[in-house]
């Protein structure tokens, strides 16, 4: 169980104006900001739920897991998990945890990927059994039995994701961070580290929190969203009632050959190119089909088809009506 | 204890690998220590009473240093550990349950280990073949001998807990090199690095006797030349373990400290 009430966080970031002159006069006197990371955050997991956090970057999404790791400390709040706060009992907190940081790697860049997983072994102390036993599980579910003997420096990225996300289960954690795990992987591995995900959560029970700028991974593995902006919980609830509050929205991509574009009530243009035109319809003044109707009416068509907003756009209208 | 023996295992192995780099490195000492010996032979054969030790012991020091020299060079920092905490992925390093300090000083330890078992060896034993004065010639007693293994090990541990408060700076400033290259020169010139100790102007000598640096490589080399004998022998191992559980606390504290308010830099 995770627990987060009122954190906030700041930090103070340097800065000056560009140029030489600029930069003499910042080395006698120094500016300061104070950017207000995370600002009375709150919210509260259950174990075994897999949770979205979602939010621009530097929304303060990090800092949030980075605290939730022990690694940073609040200035005001508190935090607690599984009965402990996280920056004061650490190292009893990190035996019950694992993250993955997917811009980072916890690999040794030289040895193979096995020595690493061993010495992982030895600094959680795992069990011989356990170890023996996740082992196996991990190496044939994330299909690394291949290159598991190869130095981590010539995995590719895909491979390499795979391994770590293996790595930071081999201590049978009870919660996983994941933070932005399918960046820059392409289409079959995100797909495999998905999958694994997903069984992971619902075999092992272990409450996953996943933080992510692919809506496939938000659509695909989590029910339950959190959007931050500027340090602040805007949103926390369900995917699905969320789907339902855009689902008066569709979009219209309409490509023609000749004619003129008239938009009547309930319709608005998002972009518009030679002989394509993409039209926003607001299922409430006008249905569906009186609006292929209208759009029809003064022009040639060639092809018409008909969207519903798919997570990406409804986290980019979230971010509008939030103005962050 | 058995989490750092085993990523001691690991780096040490690792460090094992460098082949090359190890018949390289003997080759440029061997290169190094004839040049200093030469340069020494020079100012001796001018004028050799007036300077404190005899060139025979000189010697032994040169090629003590040149075959130790993993072991106290102060120069060499694992840029991991600096890109560690610059680049924030000190981030992992924090998530373990294990101590940040005790893994870096392992590390160290290992590193300079594996460099110094691949290379100590072949350059004795070439320089105790070499004809007197220019070789090395066997500690003065087996008494000097297990001292000055002692002595060694101190020092050797005075060096990584230095290097350590260099790796440690890195959180206070947002780049290490400034603080890094001015601490290598001075220990270089301060440790005896360049020139032993004992030629150094009196006055300024008893001074620096003190510091950690002379602590480092010059107290065990000048107690296997026989240079020190005695209570001055008991004294500076006495000094030395000073220095090593104060370097140590130091660092130790320093590492609390900026743990404490780190901010993990980056994403």
């Amino acid at each position: 169980m995770i627990e987060l009430q009122a954190i906030c966080k700041t930090f103070k970031v340097s800065k000056r104006n560009a140029g030489f002159k600029e930069a003499l006069t910042a080395m006698l006197t120094k500016e300061y900001d104070y950017i207000k990371a995370l600002d009375n955050v709150s919210f509260k997991i259950n174990d075994g739920e897999m949770v979205g956090y979602i939010g621009p970057n530097g929304a303060g999404k990090s800092s949030t897991i980075k605290i939730m790791c022990g690694i940073l400390s609040p200035e005001s709040g508190s935090c607690v998990i599984n009965g402990r706060v996280p920056w004061k009992d650490r190292i009893k907190h990190v035996n019950e945890i694992g993250v993955v940081f997917g811009q980072r790697s916890q690999l040794w860049w030289d040895v193979p990927v096995v020595d690493s997983f061993e010495l992982l072994r030895d600094i959680y102390k795992i069990d011989e059994k356990v170890y023996k036993g996740n082992f196996e599980k991990l190496v044939t579910l994330l299909h690394i039995e291949e290159i598991i003997r190869t130095p981590a420096r010539q995995l590719s990225l895909g491979q390499r994701m795979r391994c770590e996300i293996a790595a930071s289960l081999l201590h049978s954690p009870r919660i996983l961070f994941l933070d932005e795990p399918t960046i820059g992987l392409d289409a079959v591995s995100k797909i495999a580290v998905r999958s694994f995900i997903e069984k992971l959560n619902k075999e092992e029970k272990t409450t996953v929190i996943l933080t992510t700028h692919d809506m496939q991974d938000i659509e695909a593995l989590t029910k339950r969203i959190i959007l931050i902006g500027k340090g602040k919980i805007l949103l926390d609830g369900d995917l699905e009632a969320l789907k339902r509050r855009y689902k008066g929205q569709k979009k219209i991509t309409v490509e023609y050959a000749s004619g003129s574009l008239y938009l009547s009530d309930g319709l608005s243009l998002v972009n518009s190119l030679q002989g394509r035109a993409v039209i926003a319809v607001d299922t409430n003044v006008i249905s569906v089909s009186d609006a292929i109707a209208a759009i029809s009416k003064n022009l040639e068509v060639t092809d018409i088809s008909v969207a519903g907003a798919t997570a990406e756009e409804m986290v980019v209208s979230l971010y509008e009506e939030y103005h962050i | 204890m058995k989490k750092y023996a085993s990523f001691f295992r690991i780096r040490f192995i690792n460090g094992l690998q460098y082949r090359a780099a190890a018949y390289a490195g003997i080759f440029t000492q061997f290169a190094w220590g004839f040049m200093t010996l030469l340069m020494f032979w020079a100012f001796y054969k001018s004028e050799s009473s007036s300077f404190p030790m005899s060139f025979s012991q000189l010697s032994s020091y040169i090629w003590l240093q040149q075959a130790l020299l993993a072991l106290f060079m102060a120069w060499f920092f694992e840029n991991e550990i600096f890109e560690t905490i610059t680049s924030g992925n000190i981030a992992y390093e924090l998530c373990r349950p294990t101590d940040t300090y005790y893994m870096w000083f392992v590390r160290n330890v290992a590193v300079r280990l594996s460099k110094v078992v691949l290379r100590s060896m072949p350059i004795l034993l070439v320089c105790v073949f070499l004809p007197s004065p220019f070789g090395i010639t066997l500690p003065i007693s087996s008494k000097a001998a297990f001292l000055f293994i002692l002595s060694v090990l101190f020092g050797f541990l005075i060096m990584v807990a230095f290097n350590m408060l260099i790796y440690i700076s890195a959180f206070y400033t947002i780049s290490p090199m400034g603080i890094r290259i001015l601490a290598v020169s001075l220990t270089e010139l301060l440790s005896g690095a360049i020139i032993p100790l004992p030629f150094l102007p009196d006055g300024l000598r008893k001074v620096i006797e003190l510091l950690p640096f002379a602590s480092m490589q010059n107290t065990p080399f000048l107690i296997y030349t026989g240079f020190l004998t005695g209570t001055e022998v008991i004294n500076k191992i006495i000094l030395q373990i000073i220095w090593v559980i104060g370097l140590f606390v130091l660092g130790k504290c320093l590492m609390k400290n900026a743990l404490k308010k780190v901010v993990v830099q980056g994403g």
